[in-house]
């Protein structure tokens, strides 16, 4: 059945809104969301096994032929990144029971919280540009309530910021798709594809696409358009933190990927030049800010950061050798980025500052915390067994190909420069000598440790098993590469 | 006719970023509630403004205006009147925590307090 589709939609939709009516129950909440969240990561799965096996699945909705109605259109990205997702979810969800607190809990955490799940599977999952500005603002309004939830006074500052930018952003975004819907009459995202090559190469078209990649890259957070970012990201509880983290930026990059890979392709010179040039710069200011603070929130926050250049420089190579490898570091990047938000999240719990200044000596208390963090870190910079390895080396490799050797060298010594400012975090948190918090209670983390270890399996299982994973992957590549595939899906032709 | 409408839609659009940039937060929502409006009269023009009946099949009419931007630019004003209630609630919430309205005075060292 295609509605299998519409599943991981429609899963956390009724799970938000039946959590709604039970908003001061907190136990019946907690099992309501966890069901929700299993739920949703089964159809994931099962979504993602489907179009494996039978090519893209799309479904129009109320029977509307296609580029008349929204359709809906999963591809093997579409629904990796639906599982991942899934499974971020699922493990923020397991680390807010012991976190968040009763105050939060009560007043709609969970609901919130299902809402954001169903904003970003629907912004992965949407084959109509309109309905994906709709998801946007599902997902943001979401985002927004997350942020301010608990009304702590950095909070509601950051807020104002973050809203703000992303009020611009979506104005940006309904010009961006008024002047689309202006030239080519039409909202369907194959629609759209098909008549931008019929019209050619055109200066109007170029233009569509700088503006495409300014609204994008400022939820994306690339170069000229991070600045909000560090801020908003420093002013949430950790499992927030995590998703924000994991999903947002993420949707971002998904989406330039999206329409430079479907729409924009006919003035490859400029558009894709451009934003070759942006994602290297975006890696360089990532890293500057990432060795600069002794803040833990701050270093993790500018890796996001580099992340996104990173994978955005393999877009703009646009083979397909490229674009594997961006998929590859896309998922690995989603799932360590919540694993370490959540280790730092534990590590400010104890210490009770986000400063370095201020812990020390933490594996002696907590070896199993100390270990989880080591792995993660490896895995960030890209340590070969671990699942950063192999995205980087297709990048790297398909760089020097098409000559840019500046770029893939950058990348390269980009890694070095992330692993620094991780390690620098073990080194002065985990060793040296206890601080003032070690004459405290030893704090319960056991509950709160099982989310980042699950996170940080599934990352090593990622890259031991990248033999079998390498196929899925470049499947998905191949859709990016081949819009004909994705068109002939969606239109029927 | 598109003409007049995009010089007035560039003007509602000089004068959101004007309040925007300025320092009273209730400035800058005005600014943002100035924006919107000139995103949906963007999206109306963009449409195309001939002349047609209003799309209503019971109008008998040979020729009707474009219902797809209609529907575009209800669905924006619902959901940019969601967020401007939400910012300003958040707003009123901000002036009574951190007591001002300047946005030069909302800052704090490297983000926390």
């Amino acid at each position: 059945m295609n509605s299998l589709i519409t599943l991981p939609l429609l899963i956390p939709f009724f799970t938000a809104i039946i959590l709604i009516f039970f908003a001061k129950n907190i136990p019946v909440q907690r099992w309501i969301a966890t069901i929700g969240s299993v739920l949703t990561i089964i159809a994931a799965i099962s979504l993602a096994t489907t179009v494996y096996t039978n090519g893209i699945q799309t479904m129009n909705l109320s029977n509307w032929e296609a580029p008349f109605g929204i359709t809906l259109v999963s591809d093997m990205l579409s629904a990796l990144l639906v599982v991942t997702t899934s499974l971020i979810a699922f493990v923020c969800l397991l680390y807010s029971f012991k976190s968040i607190g009763k105050e939060r809990e009560k007043y709609y955490y969970y609901p919130v919280f299902f809402f954001l799940i169903l904003g970003v599977n629907g912004a992965f999952t949407t084959g109509d540009i309109f309905n994906m500005f709709v998801f946007f603002e599902v997902m943001l309004m979401a985002s927004y309530v997350l942020l301010v939830l608990g009304g702590m006074k950095i909070q509601l500052r950051e807020t104002i910021k973050y809203l703000l930018v992303n009020v611009i952003s979506s104005a940006l975004f309904v010009i961006a798709v008024g002047y689309l819907y202006s030239i080519v009459g039409t909202l369907n995202m194959a629609h759209i594809s098909v008549r931008l090559h019929e019209l050619g190469q055109s200066g109007i078209v170029t233009v569509i696409a700088v503006l495409f990649l300014i609204v994008f890259g400022i939820k994306g957070a690339i170069f000229p358009l991070y600045f909000w970012l560090p801020g908003s990201y420093y002013a949430p509880p950790a499992p927030v933190m995590a998703l924000f983290g994991a999903l947002l930026t993420k949707v971002g990059v998904y989406s330039i990927t999206r329409t430079y890979t479907l729409f924009f392709t006919q003035d490859v010179g400029y558009t894709h030049e451009l934003l070759e040039i942006l994602s290297i710069i975006t890696i360089v200011i990532g890293v500057i800010g990432a060795i600069a603070y002794s803040d833990v929130k701050k270093i993790i926050i500018y890796n996001i950061i580099v992340a996104v250049g990173v994978i955005l420089f393999g877009v703009a190579t646009l083979t397909t050798e490229a674009l594997t490898g961006s998929i590859f570091y896309l998922i690995h990047d989603m799932i360590i980025k919540a694993a370490l938000f959540l280790l730092i999240g534990i590590m400010i719990k104890i210490a009770g500052s986000s400063n370095l200044k201020d812990m020390g000596g933490l594996i002696h208390r907590y070896p199993g915390l100390a270990w989880t963090y080591f792995i993660a870190a490896l895995t960030l910079g890209g340590i070969p067994p671990l699942s950063g390895f192999m995205g980087k080396v297709l990048i790297v490799r398909s760089g020097f190909e098409a000559g840019n050797y500046w770029g893939a060298g950058i990348v390269l010594l980009s890694s070095l420069f992330v692993l620094f400012s991780v390690m620098k975090i073990f080194i002065n948190g985990f060793w040296g000598e206890a601080r003032e918090y070690s004459q405290k209670e030893k704090q319960p983390v056991k509950w709160l440790l099982t989310a980042p270890v699950i996170l940080t399996i599934c990352a090593v299982l990622y890259g031991l098993g990248t033999e079998a994973i390498y196929p899925i992957i470049s499947t998905a590549a191949e859709t990016l590469s081949n819009p004909e595939i994705y068109i002939k899906a969606v239109l029927k032709e | 006719m598109e003409i007049l409408m995009s010089l007035l839609i560039g003007v509602i659009f000089m004068s959101a970023t004007y309040l925007m940039l300025s320092k009273s937060l209730l400035r800058i929502i005005v600014g943002t509630g100035l924006l919107s409006h000139g995103v949906h009269l963007l999206l109306l023009t963009m449409g195309g403004l001939k002349r047609g009946a209003a799309p209503l099949l019971g109008q008998q009419a040979e020729a009707y205006t474009d219902p797809l931007p209609q529907a575009l630019i209800l669905t924006a004003i619902v959901i940019s009147f969601g967020i401007t209630a939400l910012f300003l609630v958040v707003a009123y919430r901000s002036y009574q925590e951190l007591g001002t309205d300047n946005m030069e005075l909302m800052r704090g060292k490297e983000g926390n307090e």
